[in-house]
């Protein structure tokens, strides 16, 4: 059953002889029936063939005698009403009765339903004609499959070339023109999208492929079908002249007429200036559109925890000069590698909140961090997967140790710099004096609180970061004599507090520093992170 | 790992540790007015005065120190903003660096930095010794001039420059090296 109207009779005629495929005929005559679209392509062909020959035929038929068997009924089909569509006047499947042919051959003949020859649609380019329908399922399930994804639901997307934005425009107003005679009127937005038209016939298959599996509008697992077709880009290029300020030129070499850029185009160009520069029917292409491979993405994972380094040669993050790896491994790398495996993830980002040079150790609770994993094939780990993923990374190195590993939101890599910035930070230094010290010299350092430094960017990172003068406060400090040239200083900082600066003095540009506090020389040989004072991600009891 | 605690009386410095010392001798053709350049890991450049500089020698006390250069220019004008990468994090690791100081201005070998007079009425000349940007002078010096007499080295710095990235290996062709400039000085 067609939910078509006898109006639609001349956009049928119109389109299927101007090499539109029997699906993008619907779509143009507003049918929103889902089911319509599933039918093989061939089937709903016949149908269209049928209500317009049969109209014609019905006509010639009463005006002659009413010896033609065939489908007397066909003006007053009866049938199951799909939901949807105006029950005006139905038309019935049922070919015509040899007799009927013979009569109804003679009245077809006045009518000559002119069609070009099967061949690839102008409107869809082959889309909605073999690329679509239970091969092509087979297909997109096999390449979910091959991934080995872990996902509840999952969302087709699909990505169309440009150029059929031009041919639908096109093929719109030449039945808008059609209608407008009718006093119809057609929206743009009436006419179905070819994408909405693929997604109605494949989400279903592609469901029934992978066992059932729900294929819904948003989802955190995206599968996503591309299709090009180089042969007829060149449609979209008369654009270029008419609508110059909607394409801009792109840095890379990419085409500047992207899918936006064209529909922009289309919305300002008027109905007259189109028509001159392209033709209707658009020119029938000799081969449909090509399928890219199918690309599957699940959304990214994002987990946090809380990392020590015991290693005094080991940066955070890979350390890399003229692409040649100047030091072994890294905070980031140790952490990544066993995390990697266990979700199946292709890559990640890495944040944490704050960092440590090189050669400083991180003690204590440990300084937190987030990692986003991208296009893990796995995604939910149960909390005991969760602790031995904790304990494969922990066994992995003796440089590092992670505790509080858990699964967190998007917004976690946000508080990150939450705690860089406002929290409080504690420090061990062993610092080494150029004059000899006896204990008491340096006990006043302990009654010291709260003293606030002007900070110039130290000149380590003077080539990286701008030249500023920063107030940070020393909150309060405690010393441990060593011997005469050597002692502890613990420190409890502000956030973002250069501690080796304020030890050495750097160039005096630090001020105060130790140096000018003991009136003498002083330097730092070691740092340890006490603790970073942020109470999150939240600790998970061991 | 090894852990590596230092607990001799007398440790490398952090000039020993972080920086490479170059040097100029007889700068512009005068004898004895000799620069020390102290060059970071990082490729930044702190110029200094070498111990030979004549500024250092027979107890000479510090009456001015001069920024302004010539009538249109004076070096504490320097206004250096930063251009940064927004799309790459900053790690100690990536080189080259995603920043270019912007406005510094550039200065060649023989650019002069400041001019400083002495309570006996010699006047001298410091210059920049390598081509870079000036990313800053010292204005500690200006307040406190005996910090470049008891602090050459460190807190008497004149100057911070930043060469090109291409050009920070080639700027130390012109220069000496400490064991070539102390065979200059013994022969004194």
């Amino acid at each position: 059953m067609l939910p078509l109207k006898d109006g639609d009779k001349p956009v049928v005629h119109k389109l299927l002889s101007s090499g539109c495929c029997a699906r993008c005929v619907l779509r143009f005559c507003c049918v929103s029936v889902q089911a319509a679209y599933r039918k093989p392509p061939q089937e709903t062909l016949e149908e269209l063939r049928v209500f317009i020959g049969n109209t014609e035929n019905g006509k010639s038929r009463q005006s002659a005698t009413h010896s033609a068997a065939g489908s007397p009924e066909s003006q007053n089909a009866v049938g199951s009403d799909p939901p949807g569509g105006p029950p005006i006047k139905r038309v019935k499947l049922e070919p015509a009765e040899p007799g009927a042919a013979a009569a109804e051959g003679d009245a077809a003949a006045e009518v000559k339903v002119e069609e070009e020859e099967s061949g690839v649609c102008v409107a869809c380019l082959g889309i909605l004609q073999e690329l679509s329908g239970p091969n092509q399922a087979v297909k997109i399930a096999e390449r979910v499959k091959e991934g080995e994804y872990e996902f509840d639901t999952l969302v087709l997307s699909v990505s169309l070339p440009a150029q059929l934005c031009v041919r639908e425009h096109s093929c719109w107003l030449h039945v808008k023109k059609e209608l407008r005679e009718k006093s119809s009127a057609l929206g743009k937005d009436d006419v179905v999208p070819v994408k909405e038209a693929f997604k109605w016939i494949m989400q279903g298959l592609v469901a029934k492929e992978l066992g059932g599996v729900a294929v819904v509008i948003r989802s955190l697992f995206e599968v996503s079908v591309e299709f090009t077709h180089p042969e007829t880009e060149a449609d979209c290029h008369f654009l270029a002249s008419t609508c110059a300020d909607c394409f801009k030129p792109t840095k890379n070499k990419q085409s500047v007429f992207t899918r936006m850029a064209v529909v922009k185009a289309l919305e300002k160009i008027s109905d007259a200036v189109f028509l001159k520069h392209y033709a209707f029917p658009p020119p029938r292409p000799s081969s449909s559109c090509v399928p890219r491979d199918v690309q599957c993405l699940h959304a990214s994972v994002f987990i946090a925890g809380r990392y020590n380094k015991f290693c005094r040669s080991l940066p955070q993050t890979p350390w890399l000069i003229d692409g040649e790896r100047r030091m072994e491994s890294s905070v980031e790398e140790l952490i990544a590698a066993p995390v990697l495996s266990s979700f199946r993830a292709a890559g990640f980002n890495f944040s944490s909140s704050g960092r440590e040079d090189v050669d400083v150790r991180t003690l204590g609770n440990g300084r937190p961090f987030a990692m986003e994993l991208l296009n893990p094939h796995r995604s939910k780990l149960s909390r005991e997967e969760m602790k031995q993923l904790q304990e494969t990374i922990n066994e992995s190195s003796d440089k590092i140790r992670v505790r509080d590993l858990q699964i967190v939101s998007r917004e976690a890599m946000g508080r990150m710099k939450e705690g860089e910035e406002a929290k409080t930070k504690s420090y061990t230094a062993l610092v080494w004096t150029q004059k000899a010290i006896q204990s008491q010299d340096i006990a006043f350092i302990d009654g010291i609180k709260d003293l606030t430094l002007d900070q110039k960017t130290p000149l380590r990172v003077l080539h990286r970061r701008a030249l500023a003068v920063r107030q940070r406060v020393v909150h309060r400090m405690n010393t441990r004599y060593l011997d005469p040239h050597h002692f502890h200083l613990e420190l409890k900082t502000q956030a973002g507090t250069y501690i080796k600066e304020f030890v050495h003095g750097d160039f005096g540009r630090t001020k105060p520093n130790m140096s000018a506090l003991l009136k003498m020389d002083t330097d730092i040989l070691e740092l340890d992170v006490e603790s970073v004072d942020v109470d999150w991600p939240p600790s998970i009891p061991e | 790992c090894v852990e590596q605690t230092d607990t001799e009386a007398t440790a490398p410095s952090v000039i020993d540790r972080y920086y490479t010392r170059w040097f100029r001798a007889d700068m512009k053709g005068k004898p004895c007015e000799d620069h020390c350049i102290l060059q970071h890991s990082n490729r930044l450049c702190v110029i200094t005065l070498a111990e030979t500089h004549p500024i250092l020698q027979d107890g000479r006390a510090i009456k001015s120190i001069n920024y302004q250069i010539s009538n249109g220019c004076s070096r504490l004008n320097n206004k250096v903003s930063g251009k940064f990468c927004t799309s790459v994090a900053f790690h100690s690791s990536t080189w080259p660096v995603n920043y270019s100081p912007i406005g510094g201005q550039f200065l060649t070998d023989f650019a002069p930095l400041c001019r400083i007079t002495c309570t006996d009425e010699t006047e001298y000349t410091i210059y920049s010794c390598i081509r870079g940007r000036l990313l800053e002078v010292n204005e500690s010096i200006l307040e406190t001039p005996t910090l470049l007499l008891e602090k050459p080295s460190t807190e008497g710095y004149i100057a911070v420059i930043l060469p090109k990235f291409e050009e920070s290996k080639s700027i130390t062709e012109n220069l000496l090296s400490r064991e070539e400039f102390e065979s200059v000085v013994s022969k004194r």
